[in-house]
């Protein structure tokens, strides 16, 4: 396995299932899925975002090592300052937020399934808005592909990063 | 699976995906996915260190309650291709509705394909996703 591979569990897809509200058996109930046309259990369309889950260095993930979060601690952040140039006390990093998903089914994601993500940056682009300010666009193409190499999902998504807090 | 005996341009189906989101399943989401931004679950850090009103939900908390009409819609292992963009942020205590409208039935490489319009609104009619998705039908 490559350090970001995906190893795909029927728990992990049931507990999926739940945070998205779905109570349709395809996704946990196994003698369900095996006697349905699909033939076993699958994965929710949007599944694959949780690849996150085994990315080692994922930034939206607080460290064991329990250094540089950015949320509240005893503190409102918890990040430690480290200059302004990085976008400084930890809302800058926050400031990103997700603009655009895009998925390409080629095949349903099954348990046992182990899918290796690569990931290519994509364009970019930047836009002034009324509500946020500049906006900063970044797409990124992730293709998943299965333990024989085949293409499972394609997933293209655009971040933005804005200047101030949306206005609502 | 659609059948395309049965469906026409311009059918609808819509279904209310979520009322009343709860912060805790925003926090359930966070879980599942691994994206555990402050900015989902951690009202402090939002409210003091960003500035939003309160936390607020995944985008892709969004598109995987869209996609719940969705393949109840068009079936399972269906779809072709499903996106979205996020028009407006989703909140504690919003209640969702998602729609999807078939705007064409074609053939291609000898399947049935079907491609729709998709939107969710927020209780104010407010547009939160807009997107499109692309389904096999028998």
């Amino acid at each position: 396995m490559s350090k970001k591979d995906m190893p795909i569990e029927k728990s992990h897809i049931m507990m999926f299932a739940r945070s998205i509200g779905d109570p349709n058996p395809i996704y946990y109930d196994e003698d369900h899925a095996n006697d349905s046309d699909v033939g076993s259990i699958i994965a929710p369309p949007t599944f694959t975002q949780a690849s996150a889950q085994f990315d080692p260095d994922y930034f939206l993930r607080p460290k064991i090592d329990g250094k540089g979060w950015f949320g509240s601690g005893k503190e409102p952040t918890g990040a430690k300052k480290e200059g302004s140039s990085s976008g400084g006390d930890g809302g800058g990093a926050a400031m990103g937020l997700h603009a655009e998903q895009h998925f390409e089914y080629h095949r349903p994601v099954r348990p046992g399934d182990i899918l290796t993500p690569e990931t290519k940056p994509g364009k970019t682009w930047e836009k002034d808005s009324k509500r946020a300010g500049k906006l900063k666009f970044s797409e990124s193409v992730t293709e998943f592909r299965d333990q024989n190499g085949e293409l499972v999902v394609t997933a293209i998504g655009v971040g933005v990063q804005t200047e101030k807090p949306v206005e609502n | 699976m659609l059948d395309k005996s049965k469906i026409n341009v311009g059918d609808t189906h819509s279904e209310v995906v979520v009322e009343d989101l709860k912060r805790t399943q925003i926090v359930q989401y966070a879980g599942a996915s691994g994206d555990y931004n402050p900015l989902h679950s951690d009202e402090i850090f939002t409210t003091k260190v960003v500035g939003y009103p309160s936390v607020f939900a995944h985008g892709m908390l969004s598109m995987g309650l869209t996609g719940k009409m969705l393949t109840n819609y068009v079936g399972d292992a269906s779809l072709k291709k499903f996106g979205v963009r996020f028009t407006n942020q989703v909140w504690p205590g919003d209640t969702l509705t998602s729609k999807a409208t078939v705007m064409s039935i074609r053939e291609e490489d000898g399947e049935t394909l079907v491609d729709l319009n998709i939107e969710t609104t927020n209780q104010d009619d407010v547009t939160v996703i807009t997107g499109s998705a692309v389904a096999l039908a028998k």
